[in-house]
């Protein structure tokens, strides 16, 4: 996938997890925490749901770079490089 | 010929999950989810451990454990199960204290317990503010040596008042006292005291019947009368399966919601555990156990607004050793209105102490009786200052002890809150002993109630996805 797929994912993933919130001008450079409602559970989710659908593993020391939506995307690109984008 | 509860049940599974309580329920559900194949084993003939109900004739419905939850249930409930059921939670408003010191009624909420601390209690809102804000900071991986009475000490010195108003709460939602480590009571406290408390409205009944039915379009397996007498580990410590009602059923994980104490001690063989946990798991403080009096009104009978939770006491101060004692001066009655259950009109309230097992388990059948008897009479006594007519309107009385939720949950001493702090560490490192054996339920204080149970078994279900999960080559 690439880095603009990936970040479709993601924001595909957010709006699952929290419903009511409003995603379209979500800025990739500021903590995800300080722009929504998150909480460590939602972390976790946001963890399992990379798990199911790319079966990539995330250690906990690393979900620190789940920060924001830029770290994500750099964080997961190497990793996700052959999974194959939604249709 | 007895009838076959495991009938039809495969040879294996991807996950056994050992007991139905909210966080077998949660874990069975969430790994469903994630594709694999879980069968859920459950020895009662109803699921929802702790979270249950029962009836009796007259068309009463009695919930053990149903009133006072967190608003995080609505978020956990949508997440983890379905918008249907986070759409029937609904908050309870009317908290009252009823005690030697204050007697007051609060909404529950940061909010009115400031105001009410403030203007009560005489508390400047800086120390208000920042006891909040302190509590709310707290993670569990923060210190453990601070308790929660050094924590009251250092915000409120010498308000015994205060600390009851703070503390009385939260020993009747998980037991725990002012000497457990502040960090759970923080934990717990921002849990409940940010946005109110909460129910689930059409009962617990309605509940767990919702969680069964998702479950089943998930694919679960769920199996009552079932129950687990051991759990198979391979000589190189791995689990292989279960034998349950006496048939072998394989597996690739399990995950325990029986009793931390129970599932290591009781489910898996010694020979396959180093001496040291065992020894760990031994030390392991199992939380105290309840006594509970049900009081069903007559059809038609009623009482007028007595708020839904009342923390009722004539001890002059918070004292937890009162709490516990089978002189029962303390009690925390649950008010069930009709508005419950929509459709009913059955008034119903549950009396709920907590209680010393040790104080039930040895009496004689007679003492047992004739002490369920005084606890039966002496709640009735006590009820009479807020239901007046109360005895006149009785239809059903009846009362459980730690001796029935023993029975009911096969828990150590009819434990009902789970361990002590230092059985969250047990908890999380049993897979790291024995692979593939995970546990999840109320353990530690913080991963007890319903949202921590619910919580906790998310927590565990994403740590057994990670093991069944194989790496991908590109990682």
């Amino acid at each position: 996938m690439t880095p603009e797929q990936i970040r479709t994912v993601i924001l595909d993933i957010l709006s699952r997890i929290a419903p009511d919130e409003d995603l379209s001008d979500l800025d990739d450079t500021v903590p995800f925490r300080e722009q929504m409602e998150l909480d460590s559970m939602d972390f976790l989710d946001i963890v399992m749901e990379l798990r199911k659908r790319y079966r990539v593993q995330i250690p906990e020391e690393e979900y620190q770079q789940l920060v924001t939506m830029q770290s994500t995307v750099e964080y997961l690109e190497p990793r996700l490089k052959d999974a194959e984008s939604p249709a | 010929m007895p009838k076959d509860f495991l009938k039809g049940v495969h040879d294996s599974y991807d996950v056994i999950v050992i007991g139905s309580g909210l966080a077998g329920l949660t874990a069975a559900n969430t790994l469903a989810r994630q594709g694999y194949s879980v069968l859920l084993l459950e020895h009662h003939y109803q699921l929802g451990g702790m979270a249950t109900w029962f009836k009796r004739r007259g068309g009463h419905i009695f919930d053990i454990s149903l009133h006072g939850f967190p608003h995080g249930m609505i978020k956990s409930c949508r997440k983890y199960w379905t918008q249907e059921i986070a759409d029937s939670i609904v908050q309870l408003k009317g908290i009252r204290f009823e005690n030697p010191q204050f007697s007051l009624r609060t909404t529950f909420n940061r909010e009115d317990f400031t105001r009410q601390l403030v203007e009560k209690f005489g508390q400047s809102p800086e120390v208000v503010s920042d006891f909040f804000d302190t509590a709310r900071k707290m993670n569990f991986y923060d210190d453990q040596t601070t308790t929660t009475r050094e924590l009251f000490e250092r915000f409120f010195p010498g308000r015994g008042d205060v600390v009851r108003l703070l503390m009385e709460p939260i020993t009747y939602a998980n037991g725990s006292t002012l000497d457990d480590p502040a960090i759970t009571y923080g934990i717990v406290f921002s849990n409940f005291m940010s946005k109110g408390v909460f129910t689930f409205q059409g009962g617990t009944d309605k509940l767990v019947t919702q969680m069964r039915d998702e479950m089943t379009r998930n694919g679960v397996d769920v199996r009552i009368r079932s129950l687990v007498e051991r759990i198979e580990v391979s000589r190189d410590r791995r689990v292989t399966g279960v034998v349950v009602n006496g048939r072998r059923i394989g597996c690739r994980a399990i995950v325990s919601n029986a009793n931390l104490k129970t599932t290591i001690l009781k489910l898996v063989d010694r020979s396959n555990l180093d001496p040291e946990f065992v020894a760990e798991t031994e030390a392991v403080r199992l939380n105290n156990s309840s006594c509970q009096v049900y009081i069903a009104l007559k059809p038609g009978e009623r009482f007028d607004d007595c708020g839904d939770l009342l923390f009722h006491s004539e001890h002059e101060g918070f004292d937890v050793e009162a709490l516990l004692s089978r002189k029962v001066s303390s009690r925390t009655f649950s008010f069930y209105y009709p508005e419950t259950r929509p459709g009913s009109d059955r008034y119903l309230i549950v009396s709920s102490t907590n209680a010393n097992y040790s104080d039930w388990a040895t009496l004689s059948e007679e003492d047992y009786q004739a002490s369920k008897q005084d606890l039966i009479e002496t709640t009735l006594d006590c009820l009479e200052q807020y239901v007046p007519n109360v005895r006149n309107q009785l239809d059903h009385v009846e009362a459980a002890t730690p001796r029935t939720f023993e029975h009911y949950t096969r828990h150590q001493q009819g434990a009902s809150f789970g361990t002590k702090f230092e059985g969250l560490k047990v908890s999380q490192e049993l897979p790291e002993h024995i692979q593939g054996l995970f546990h999840s339920g109320s353990v530690g204080i913080i991963m007890s109630g319903w949202l921590g149970a619910v919580n906790y078994g998310v927590i565990v279900a994403n740590n057994v996805d990670k093991l069944l999960t194989p790496t991908t080559a590109t990682a």
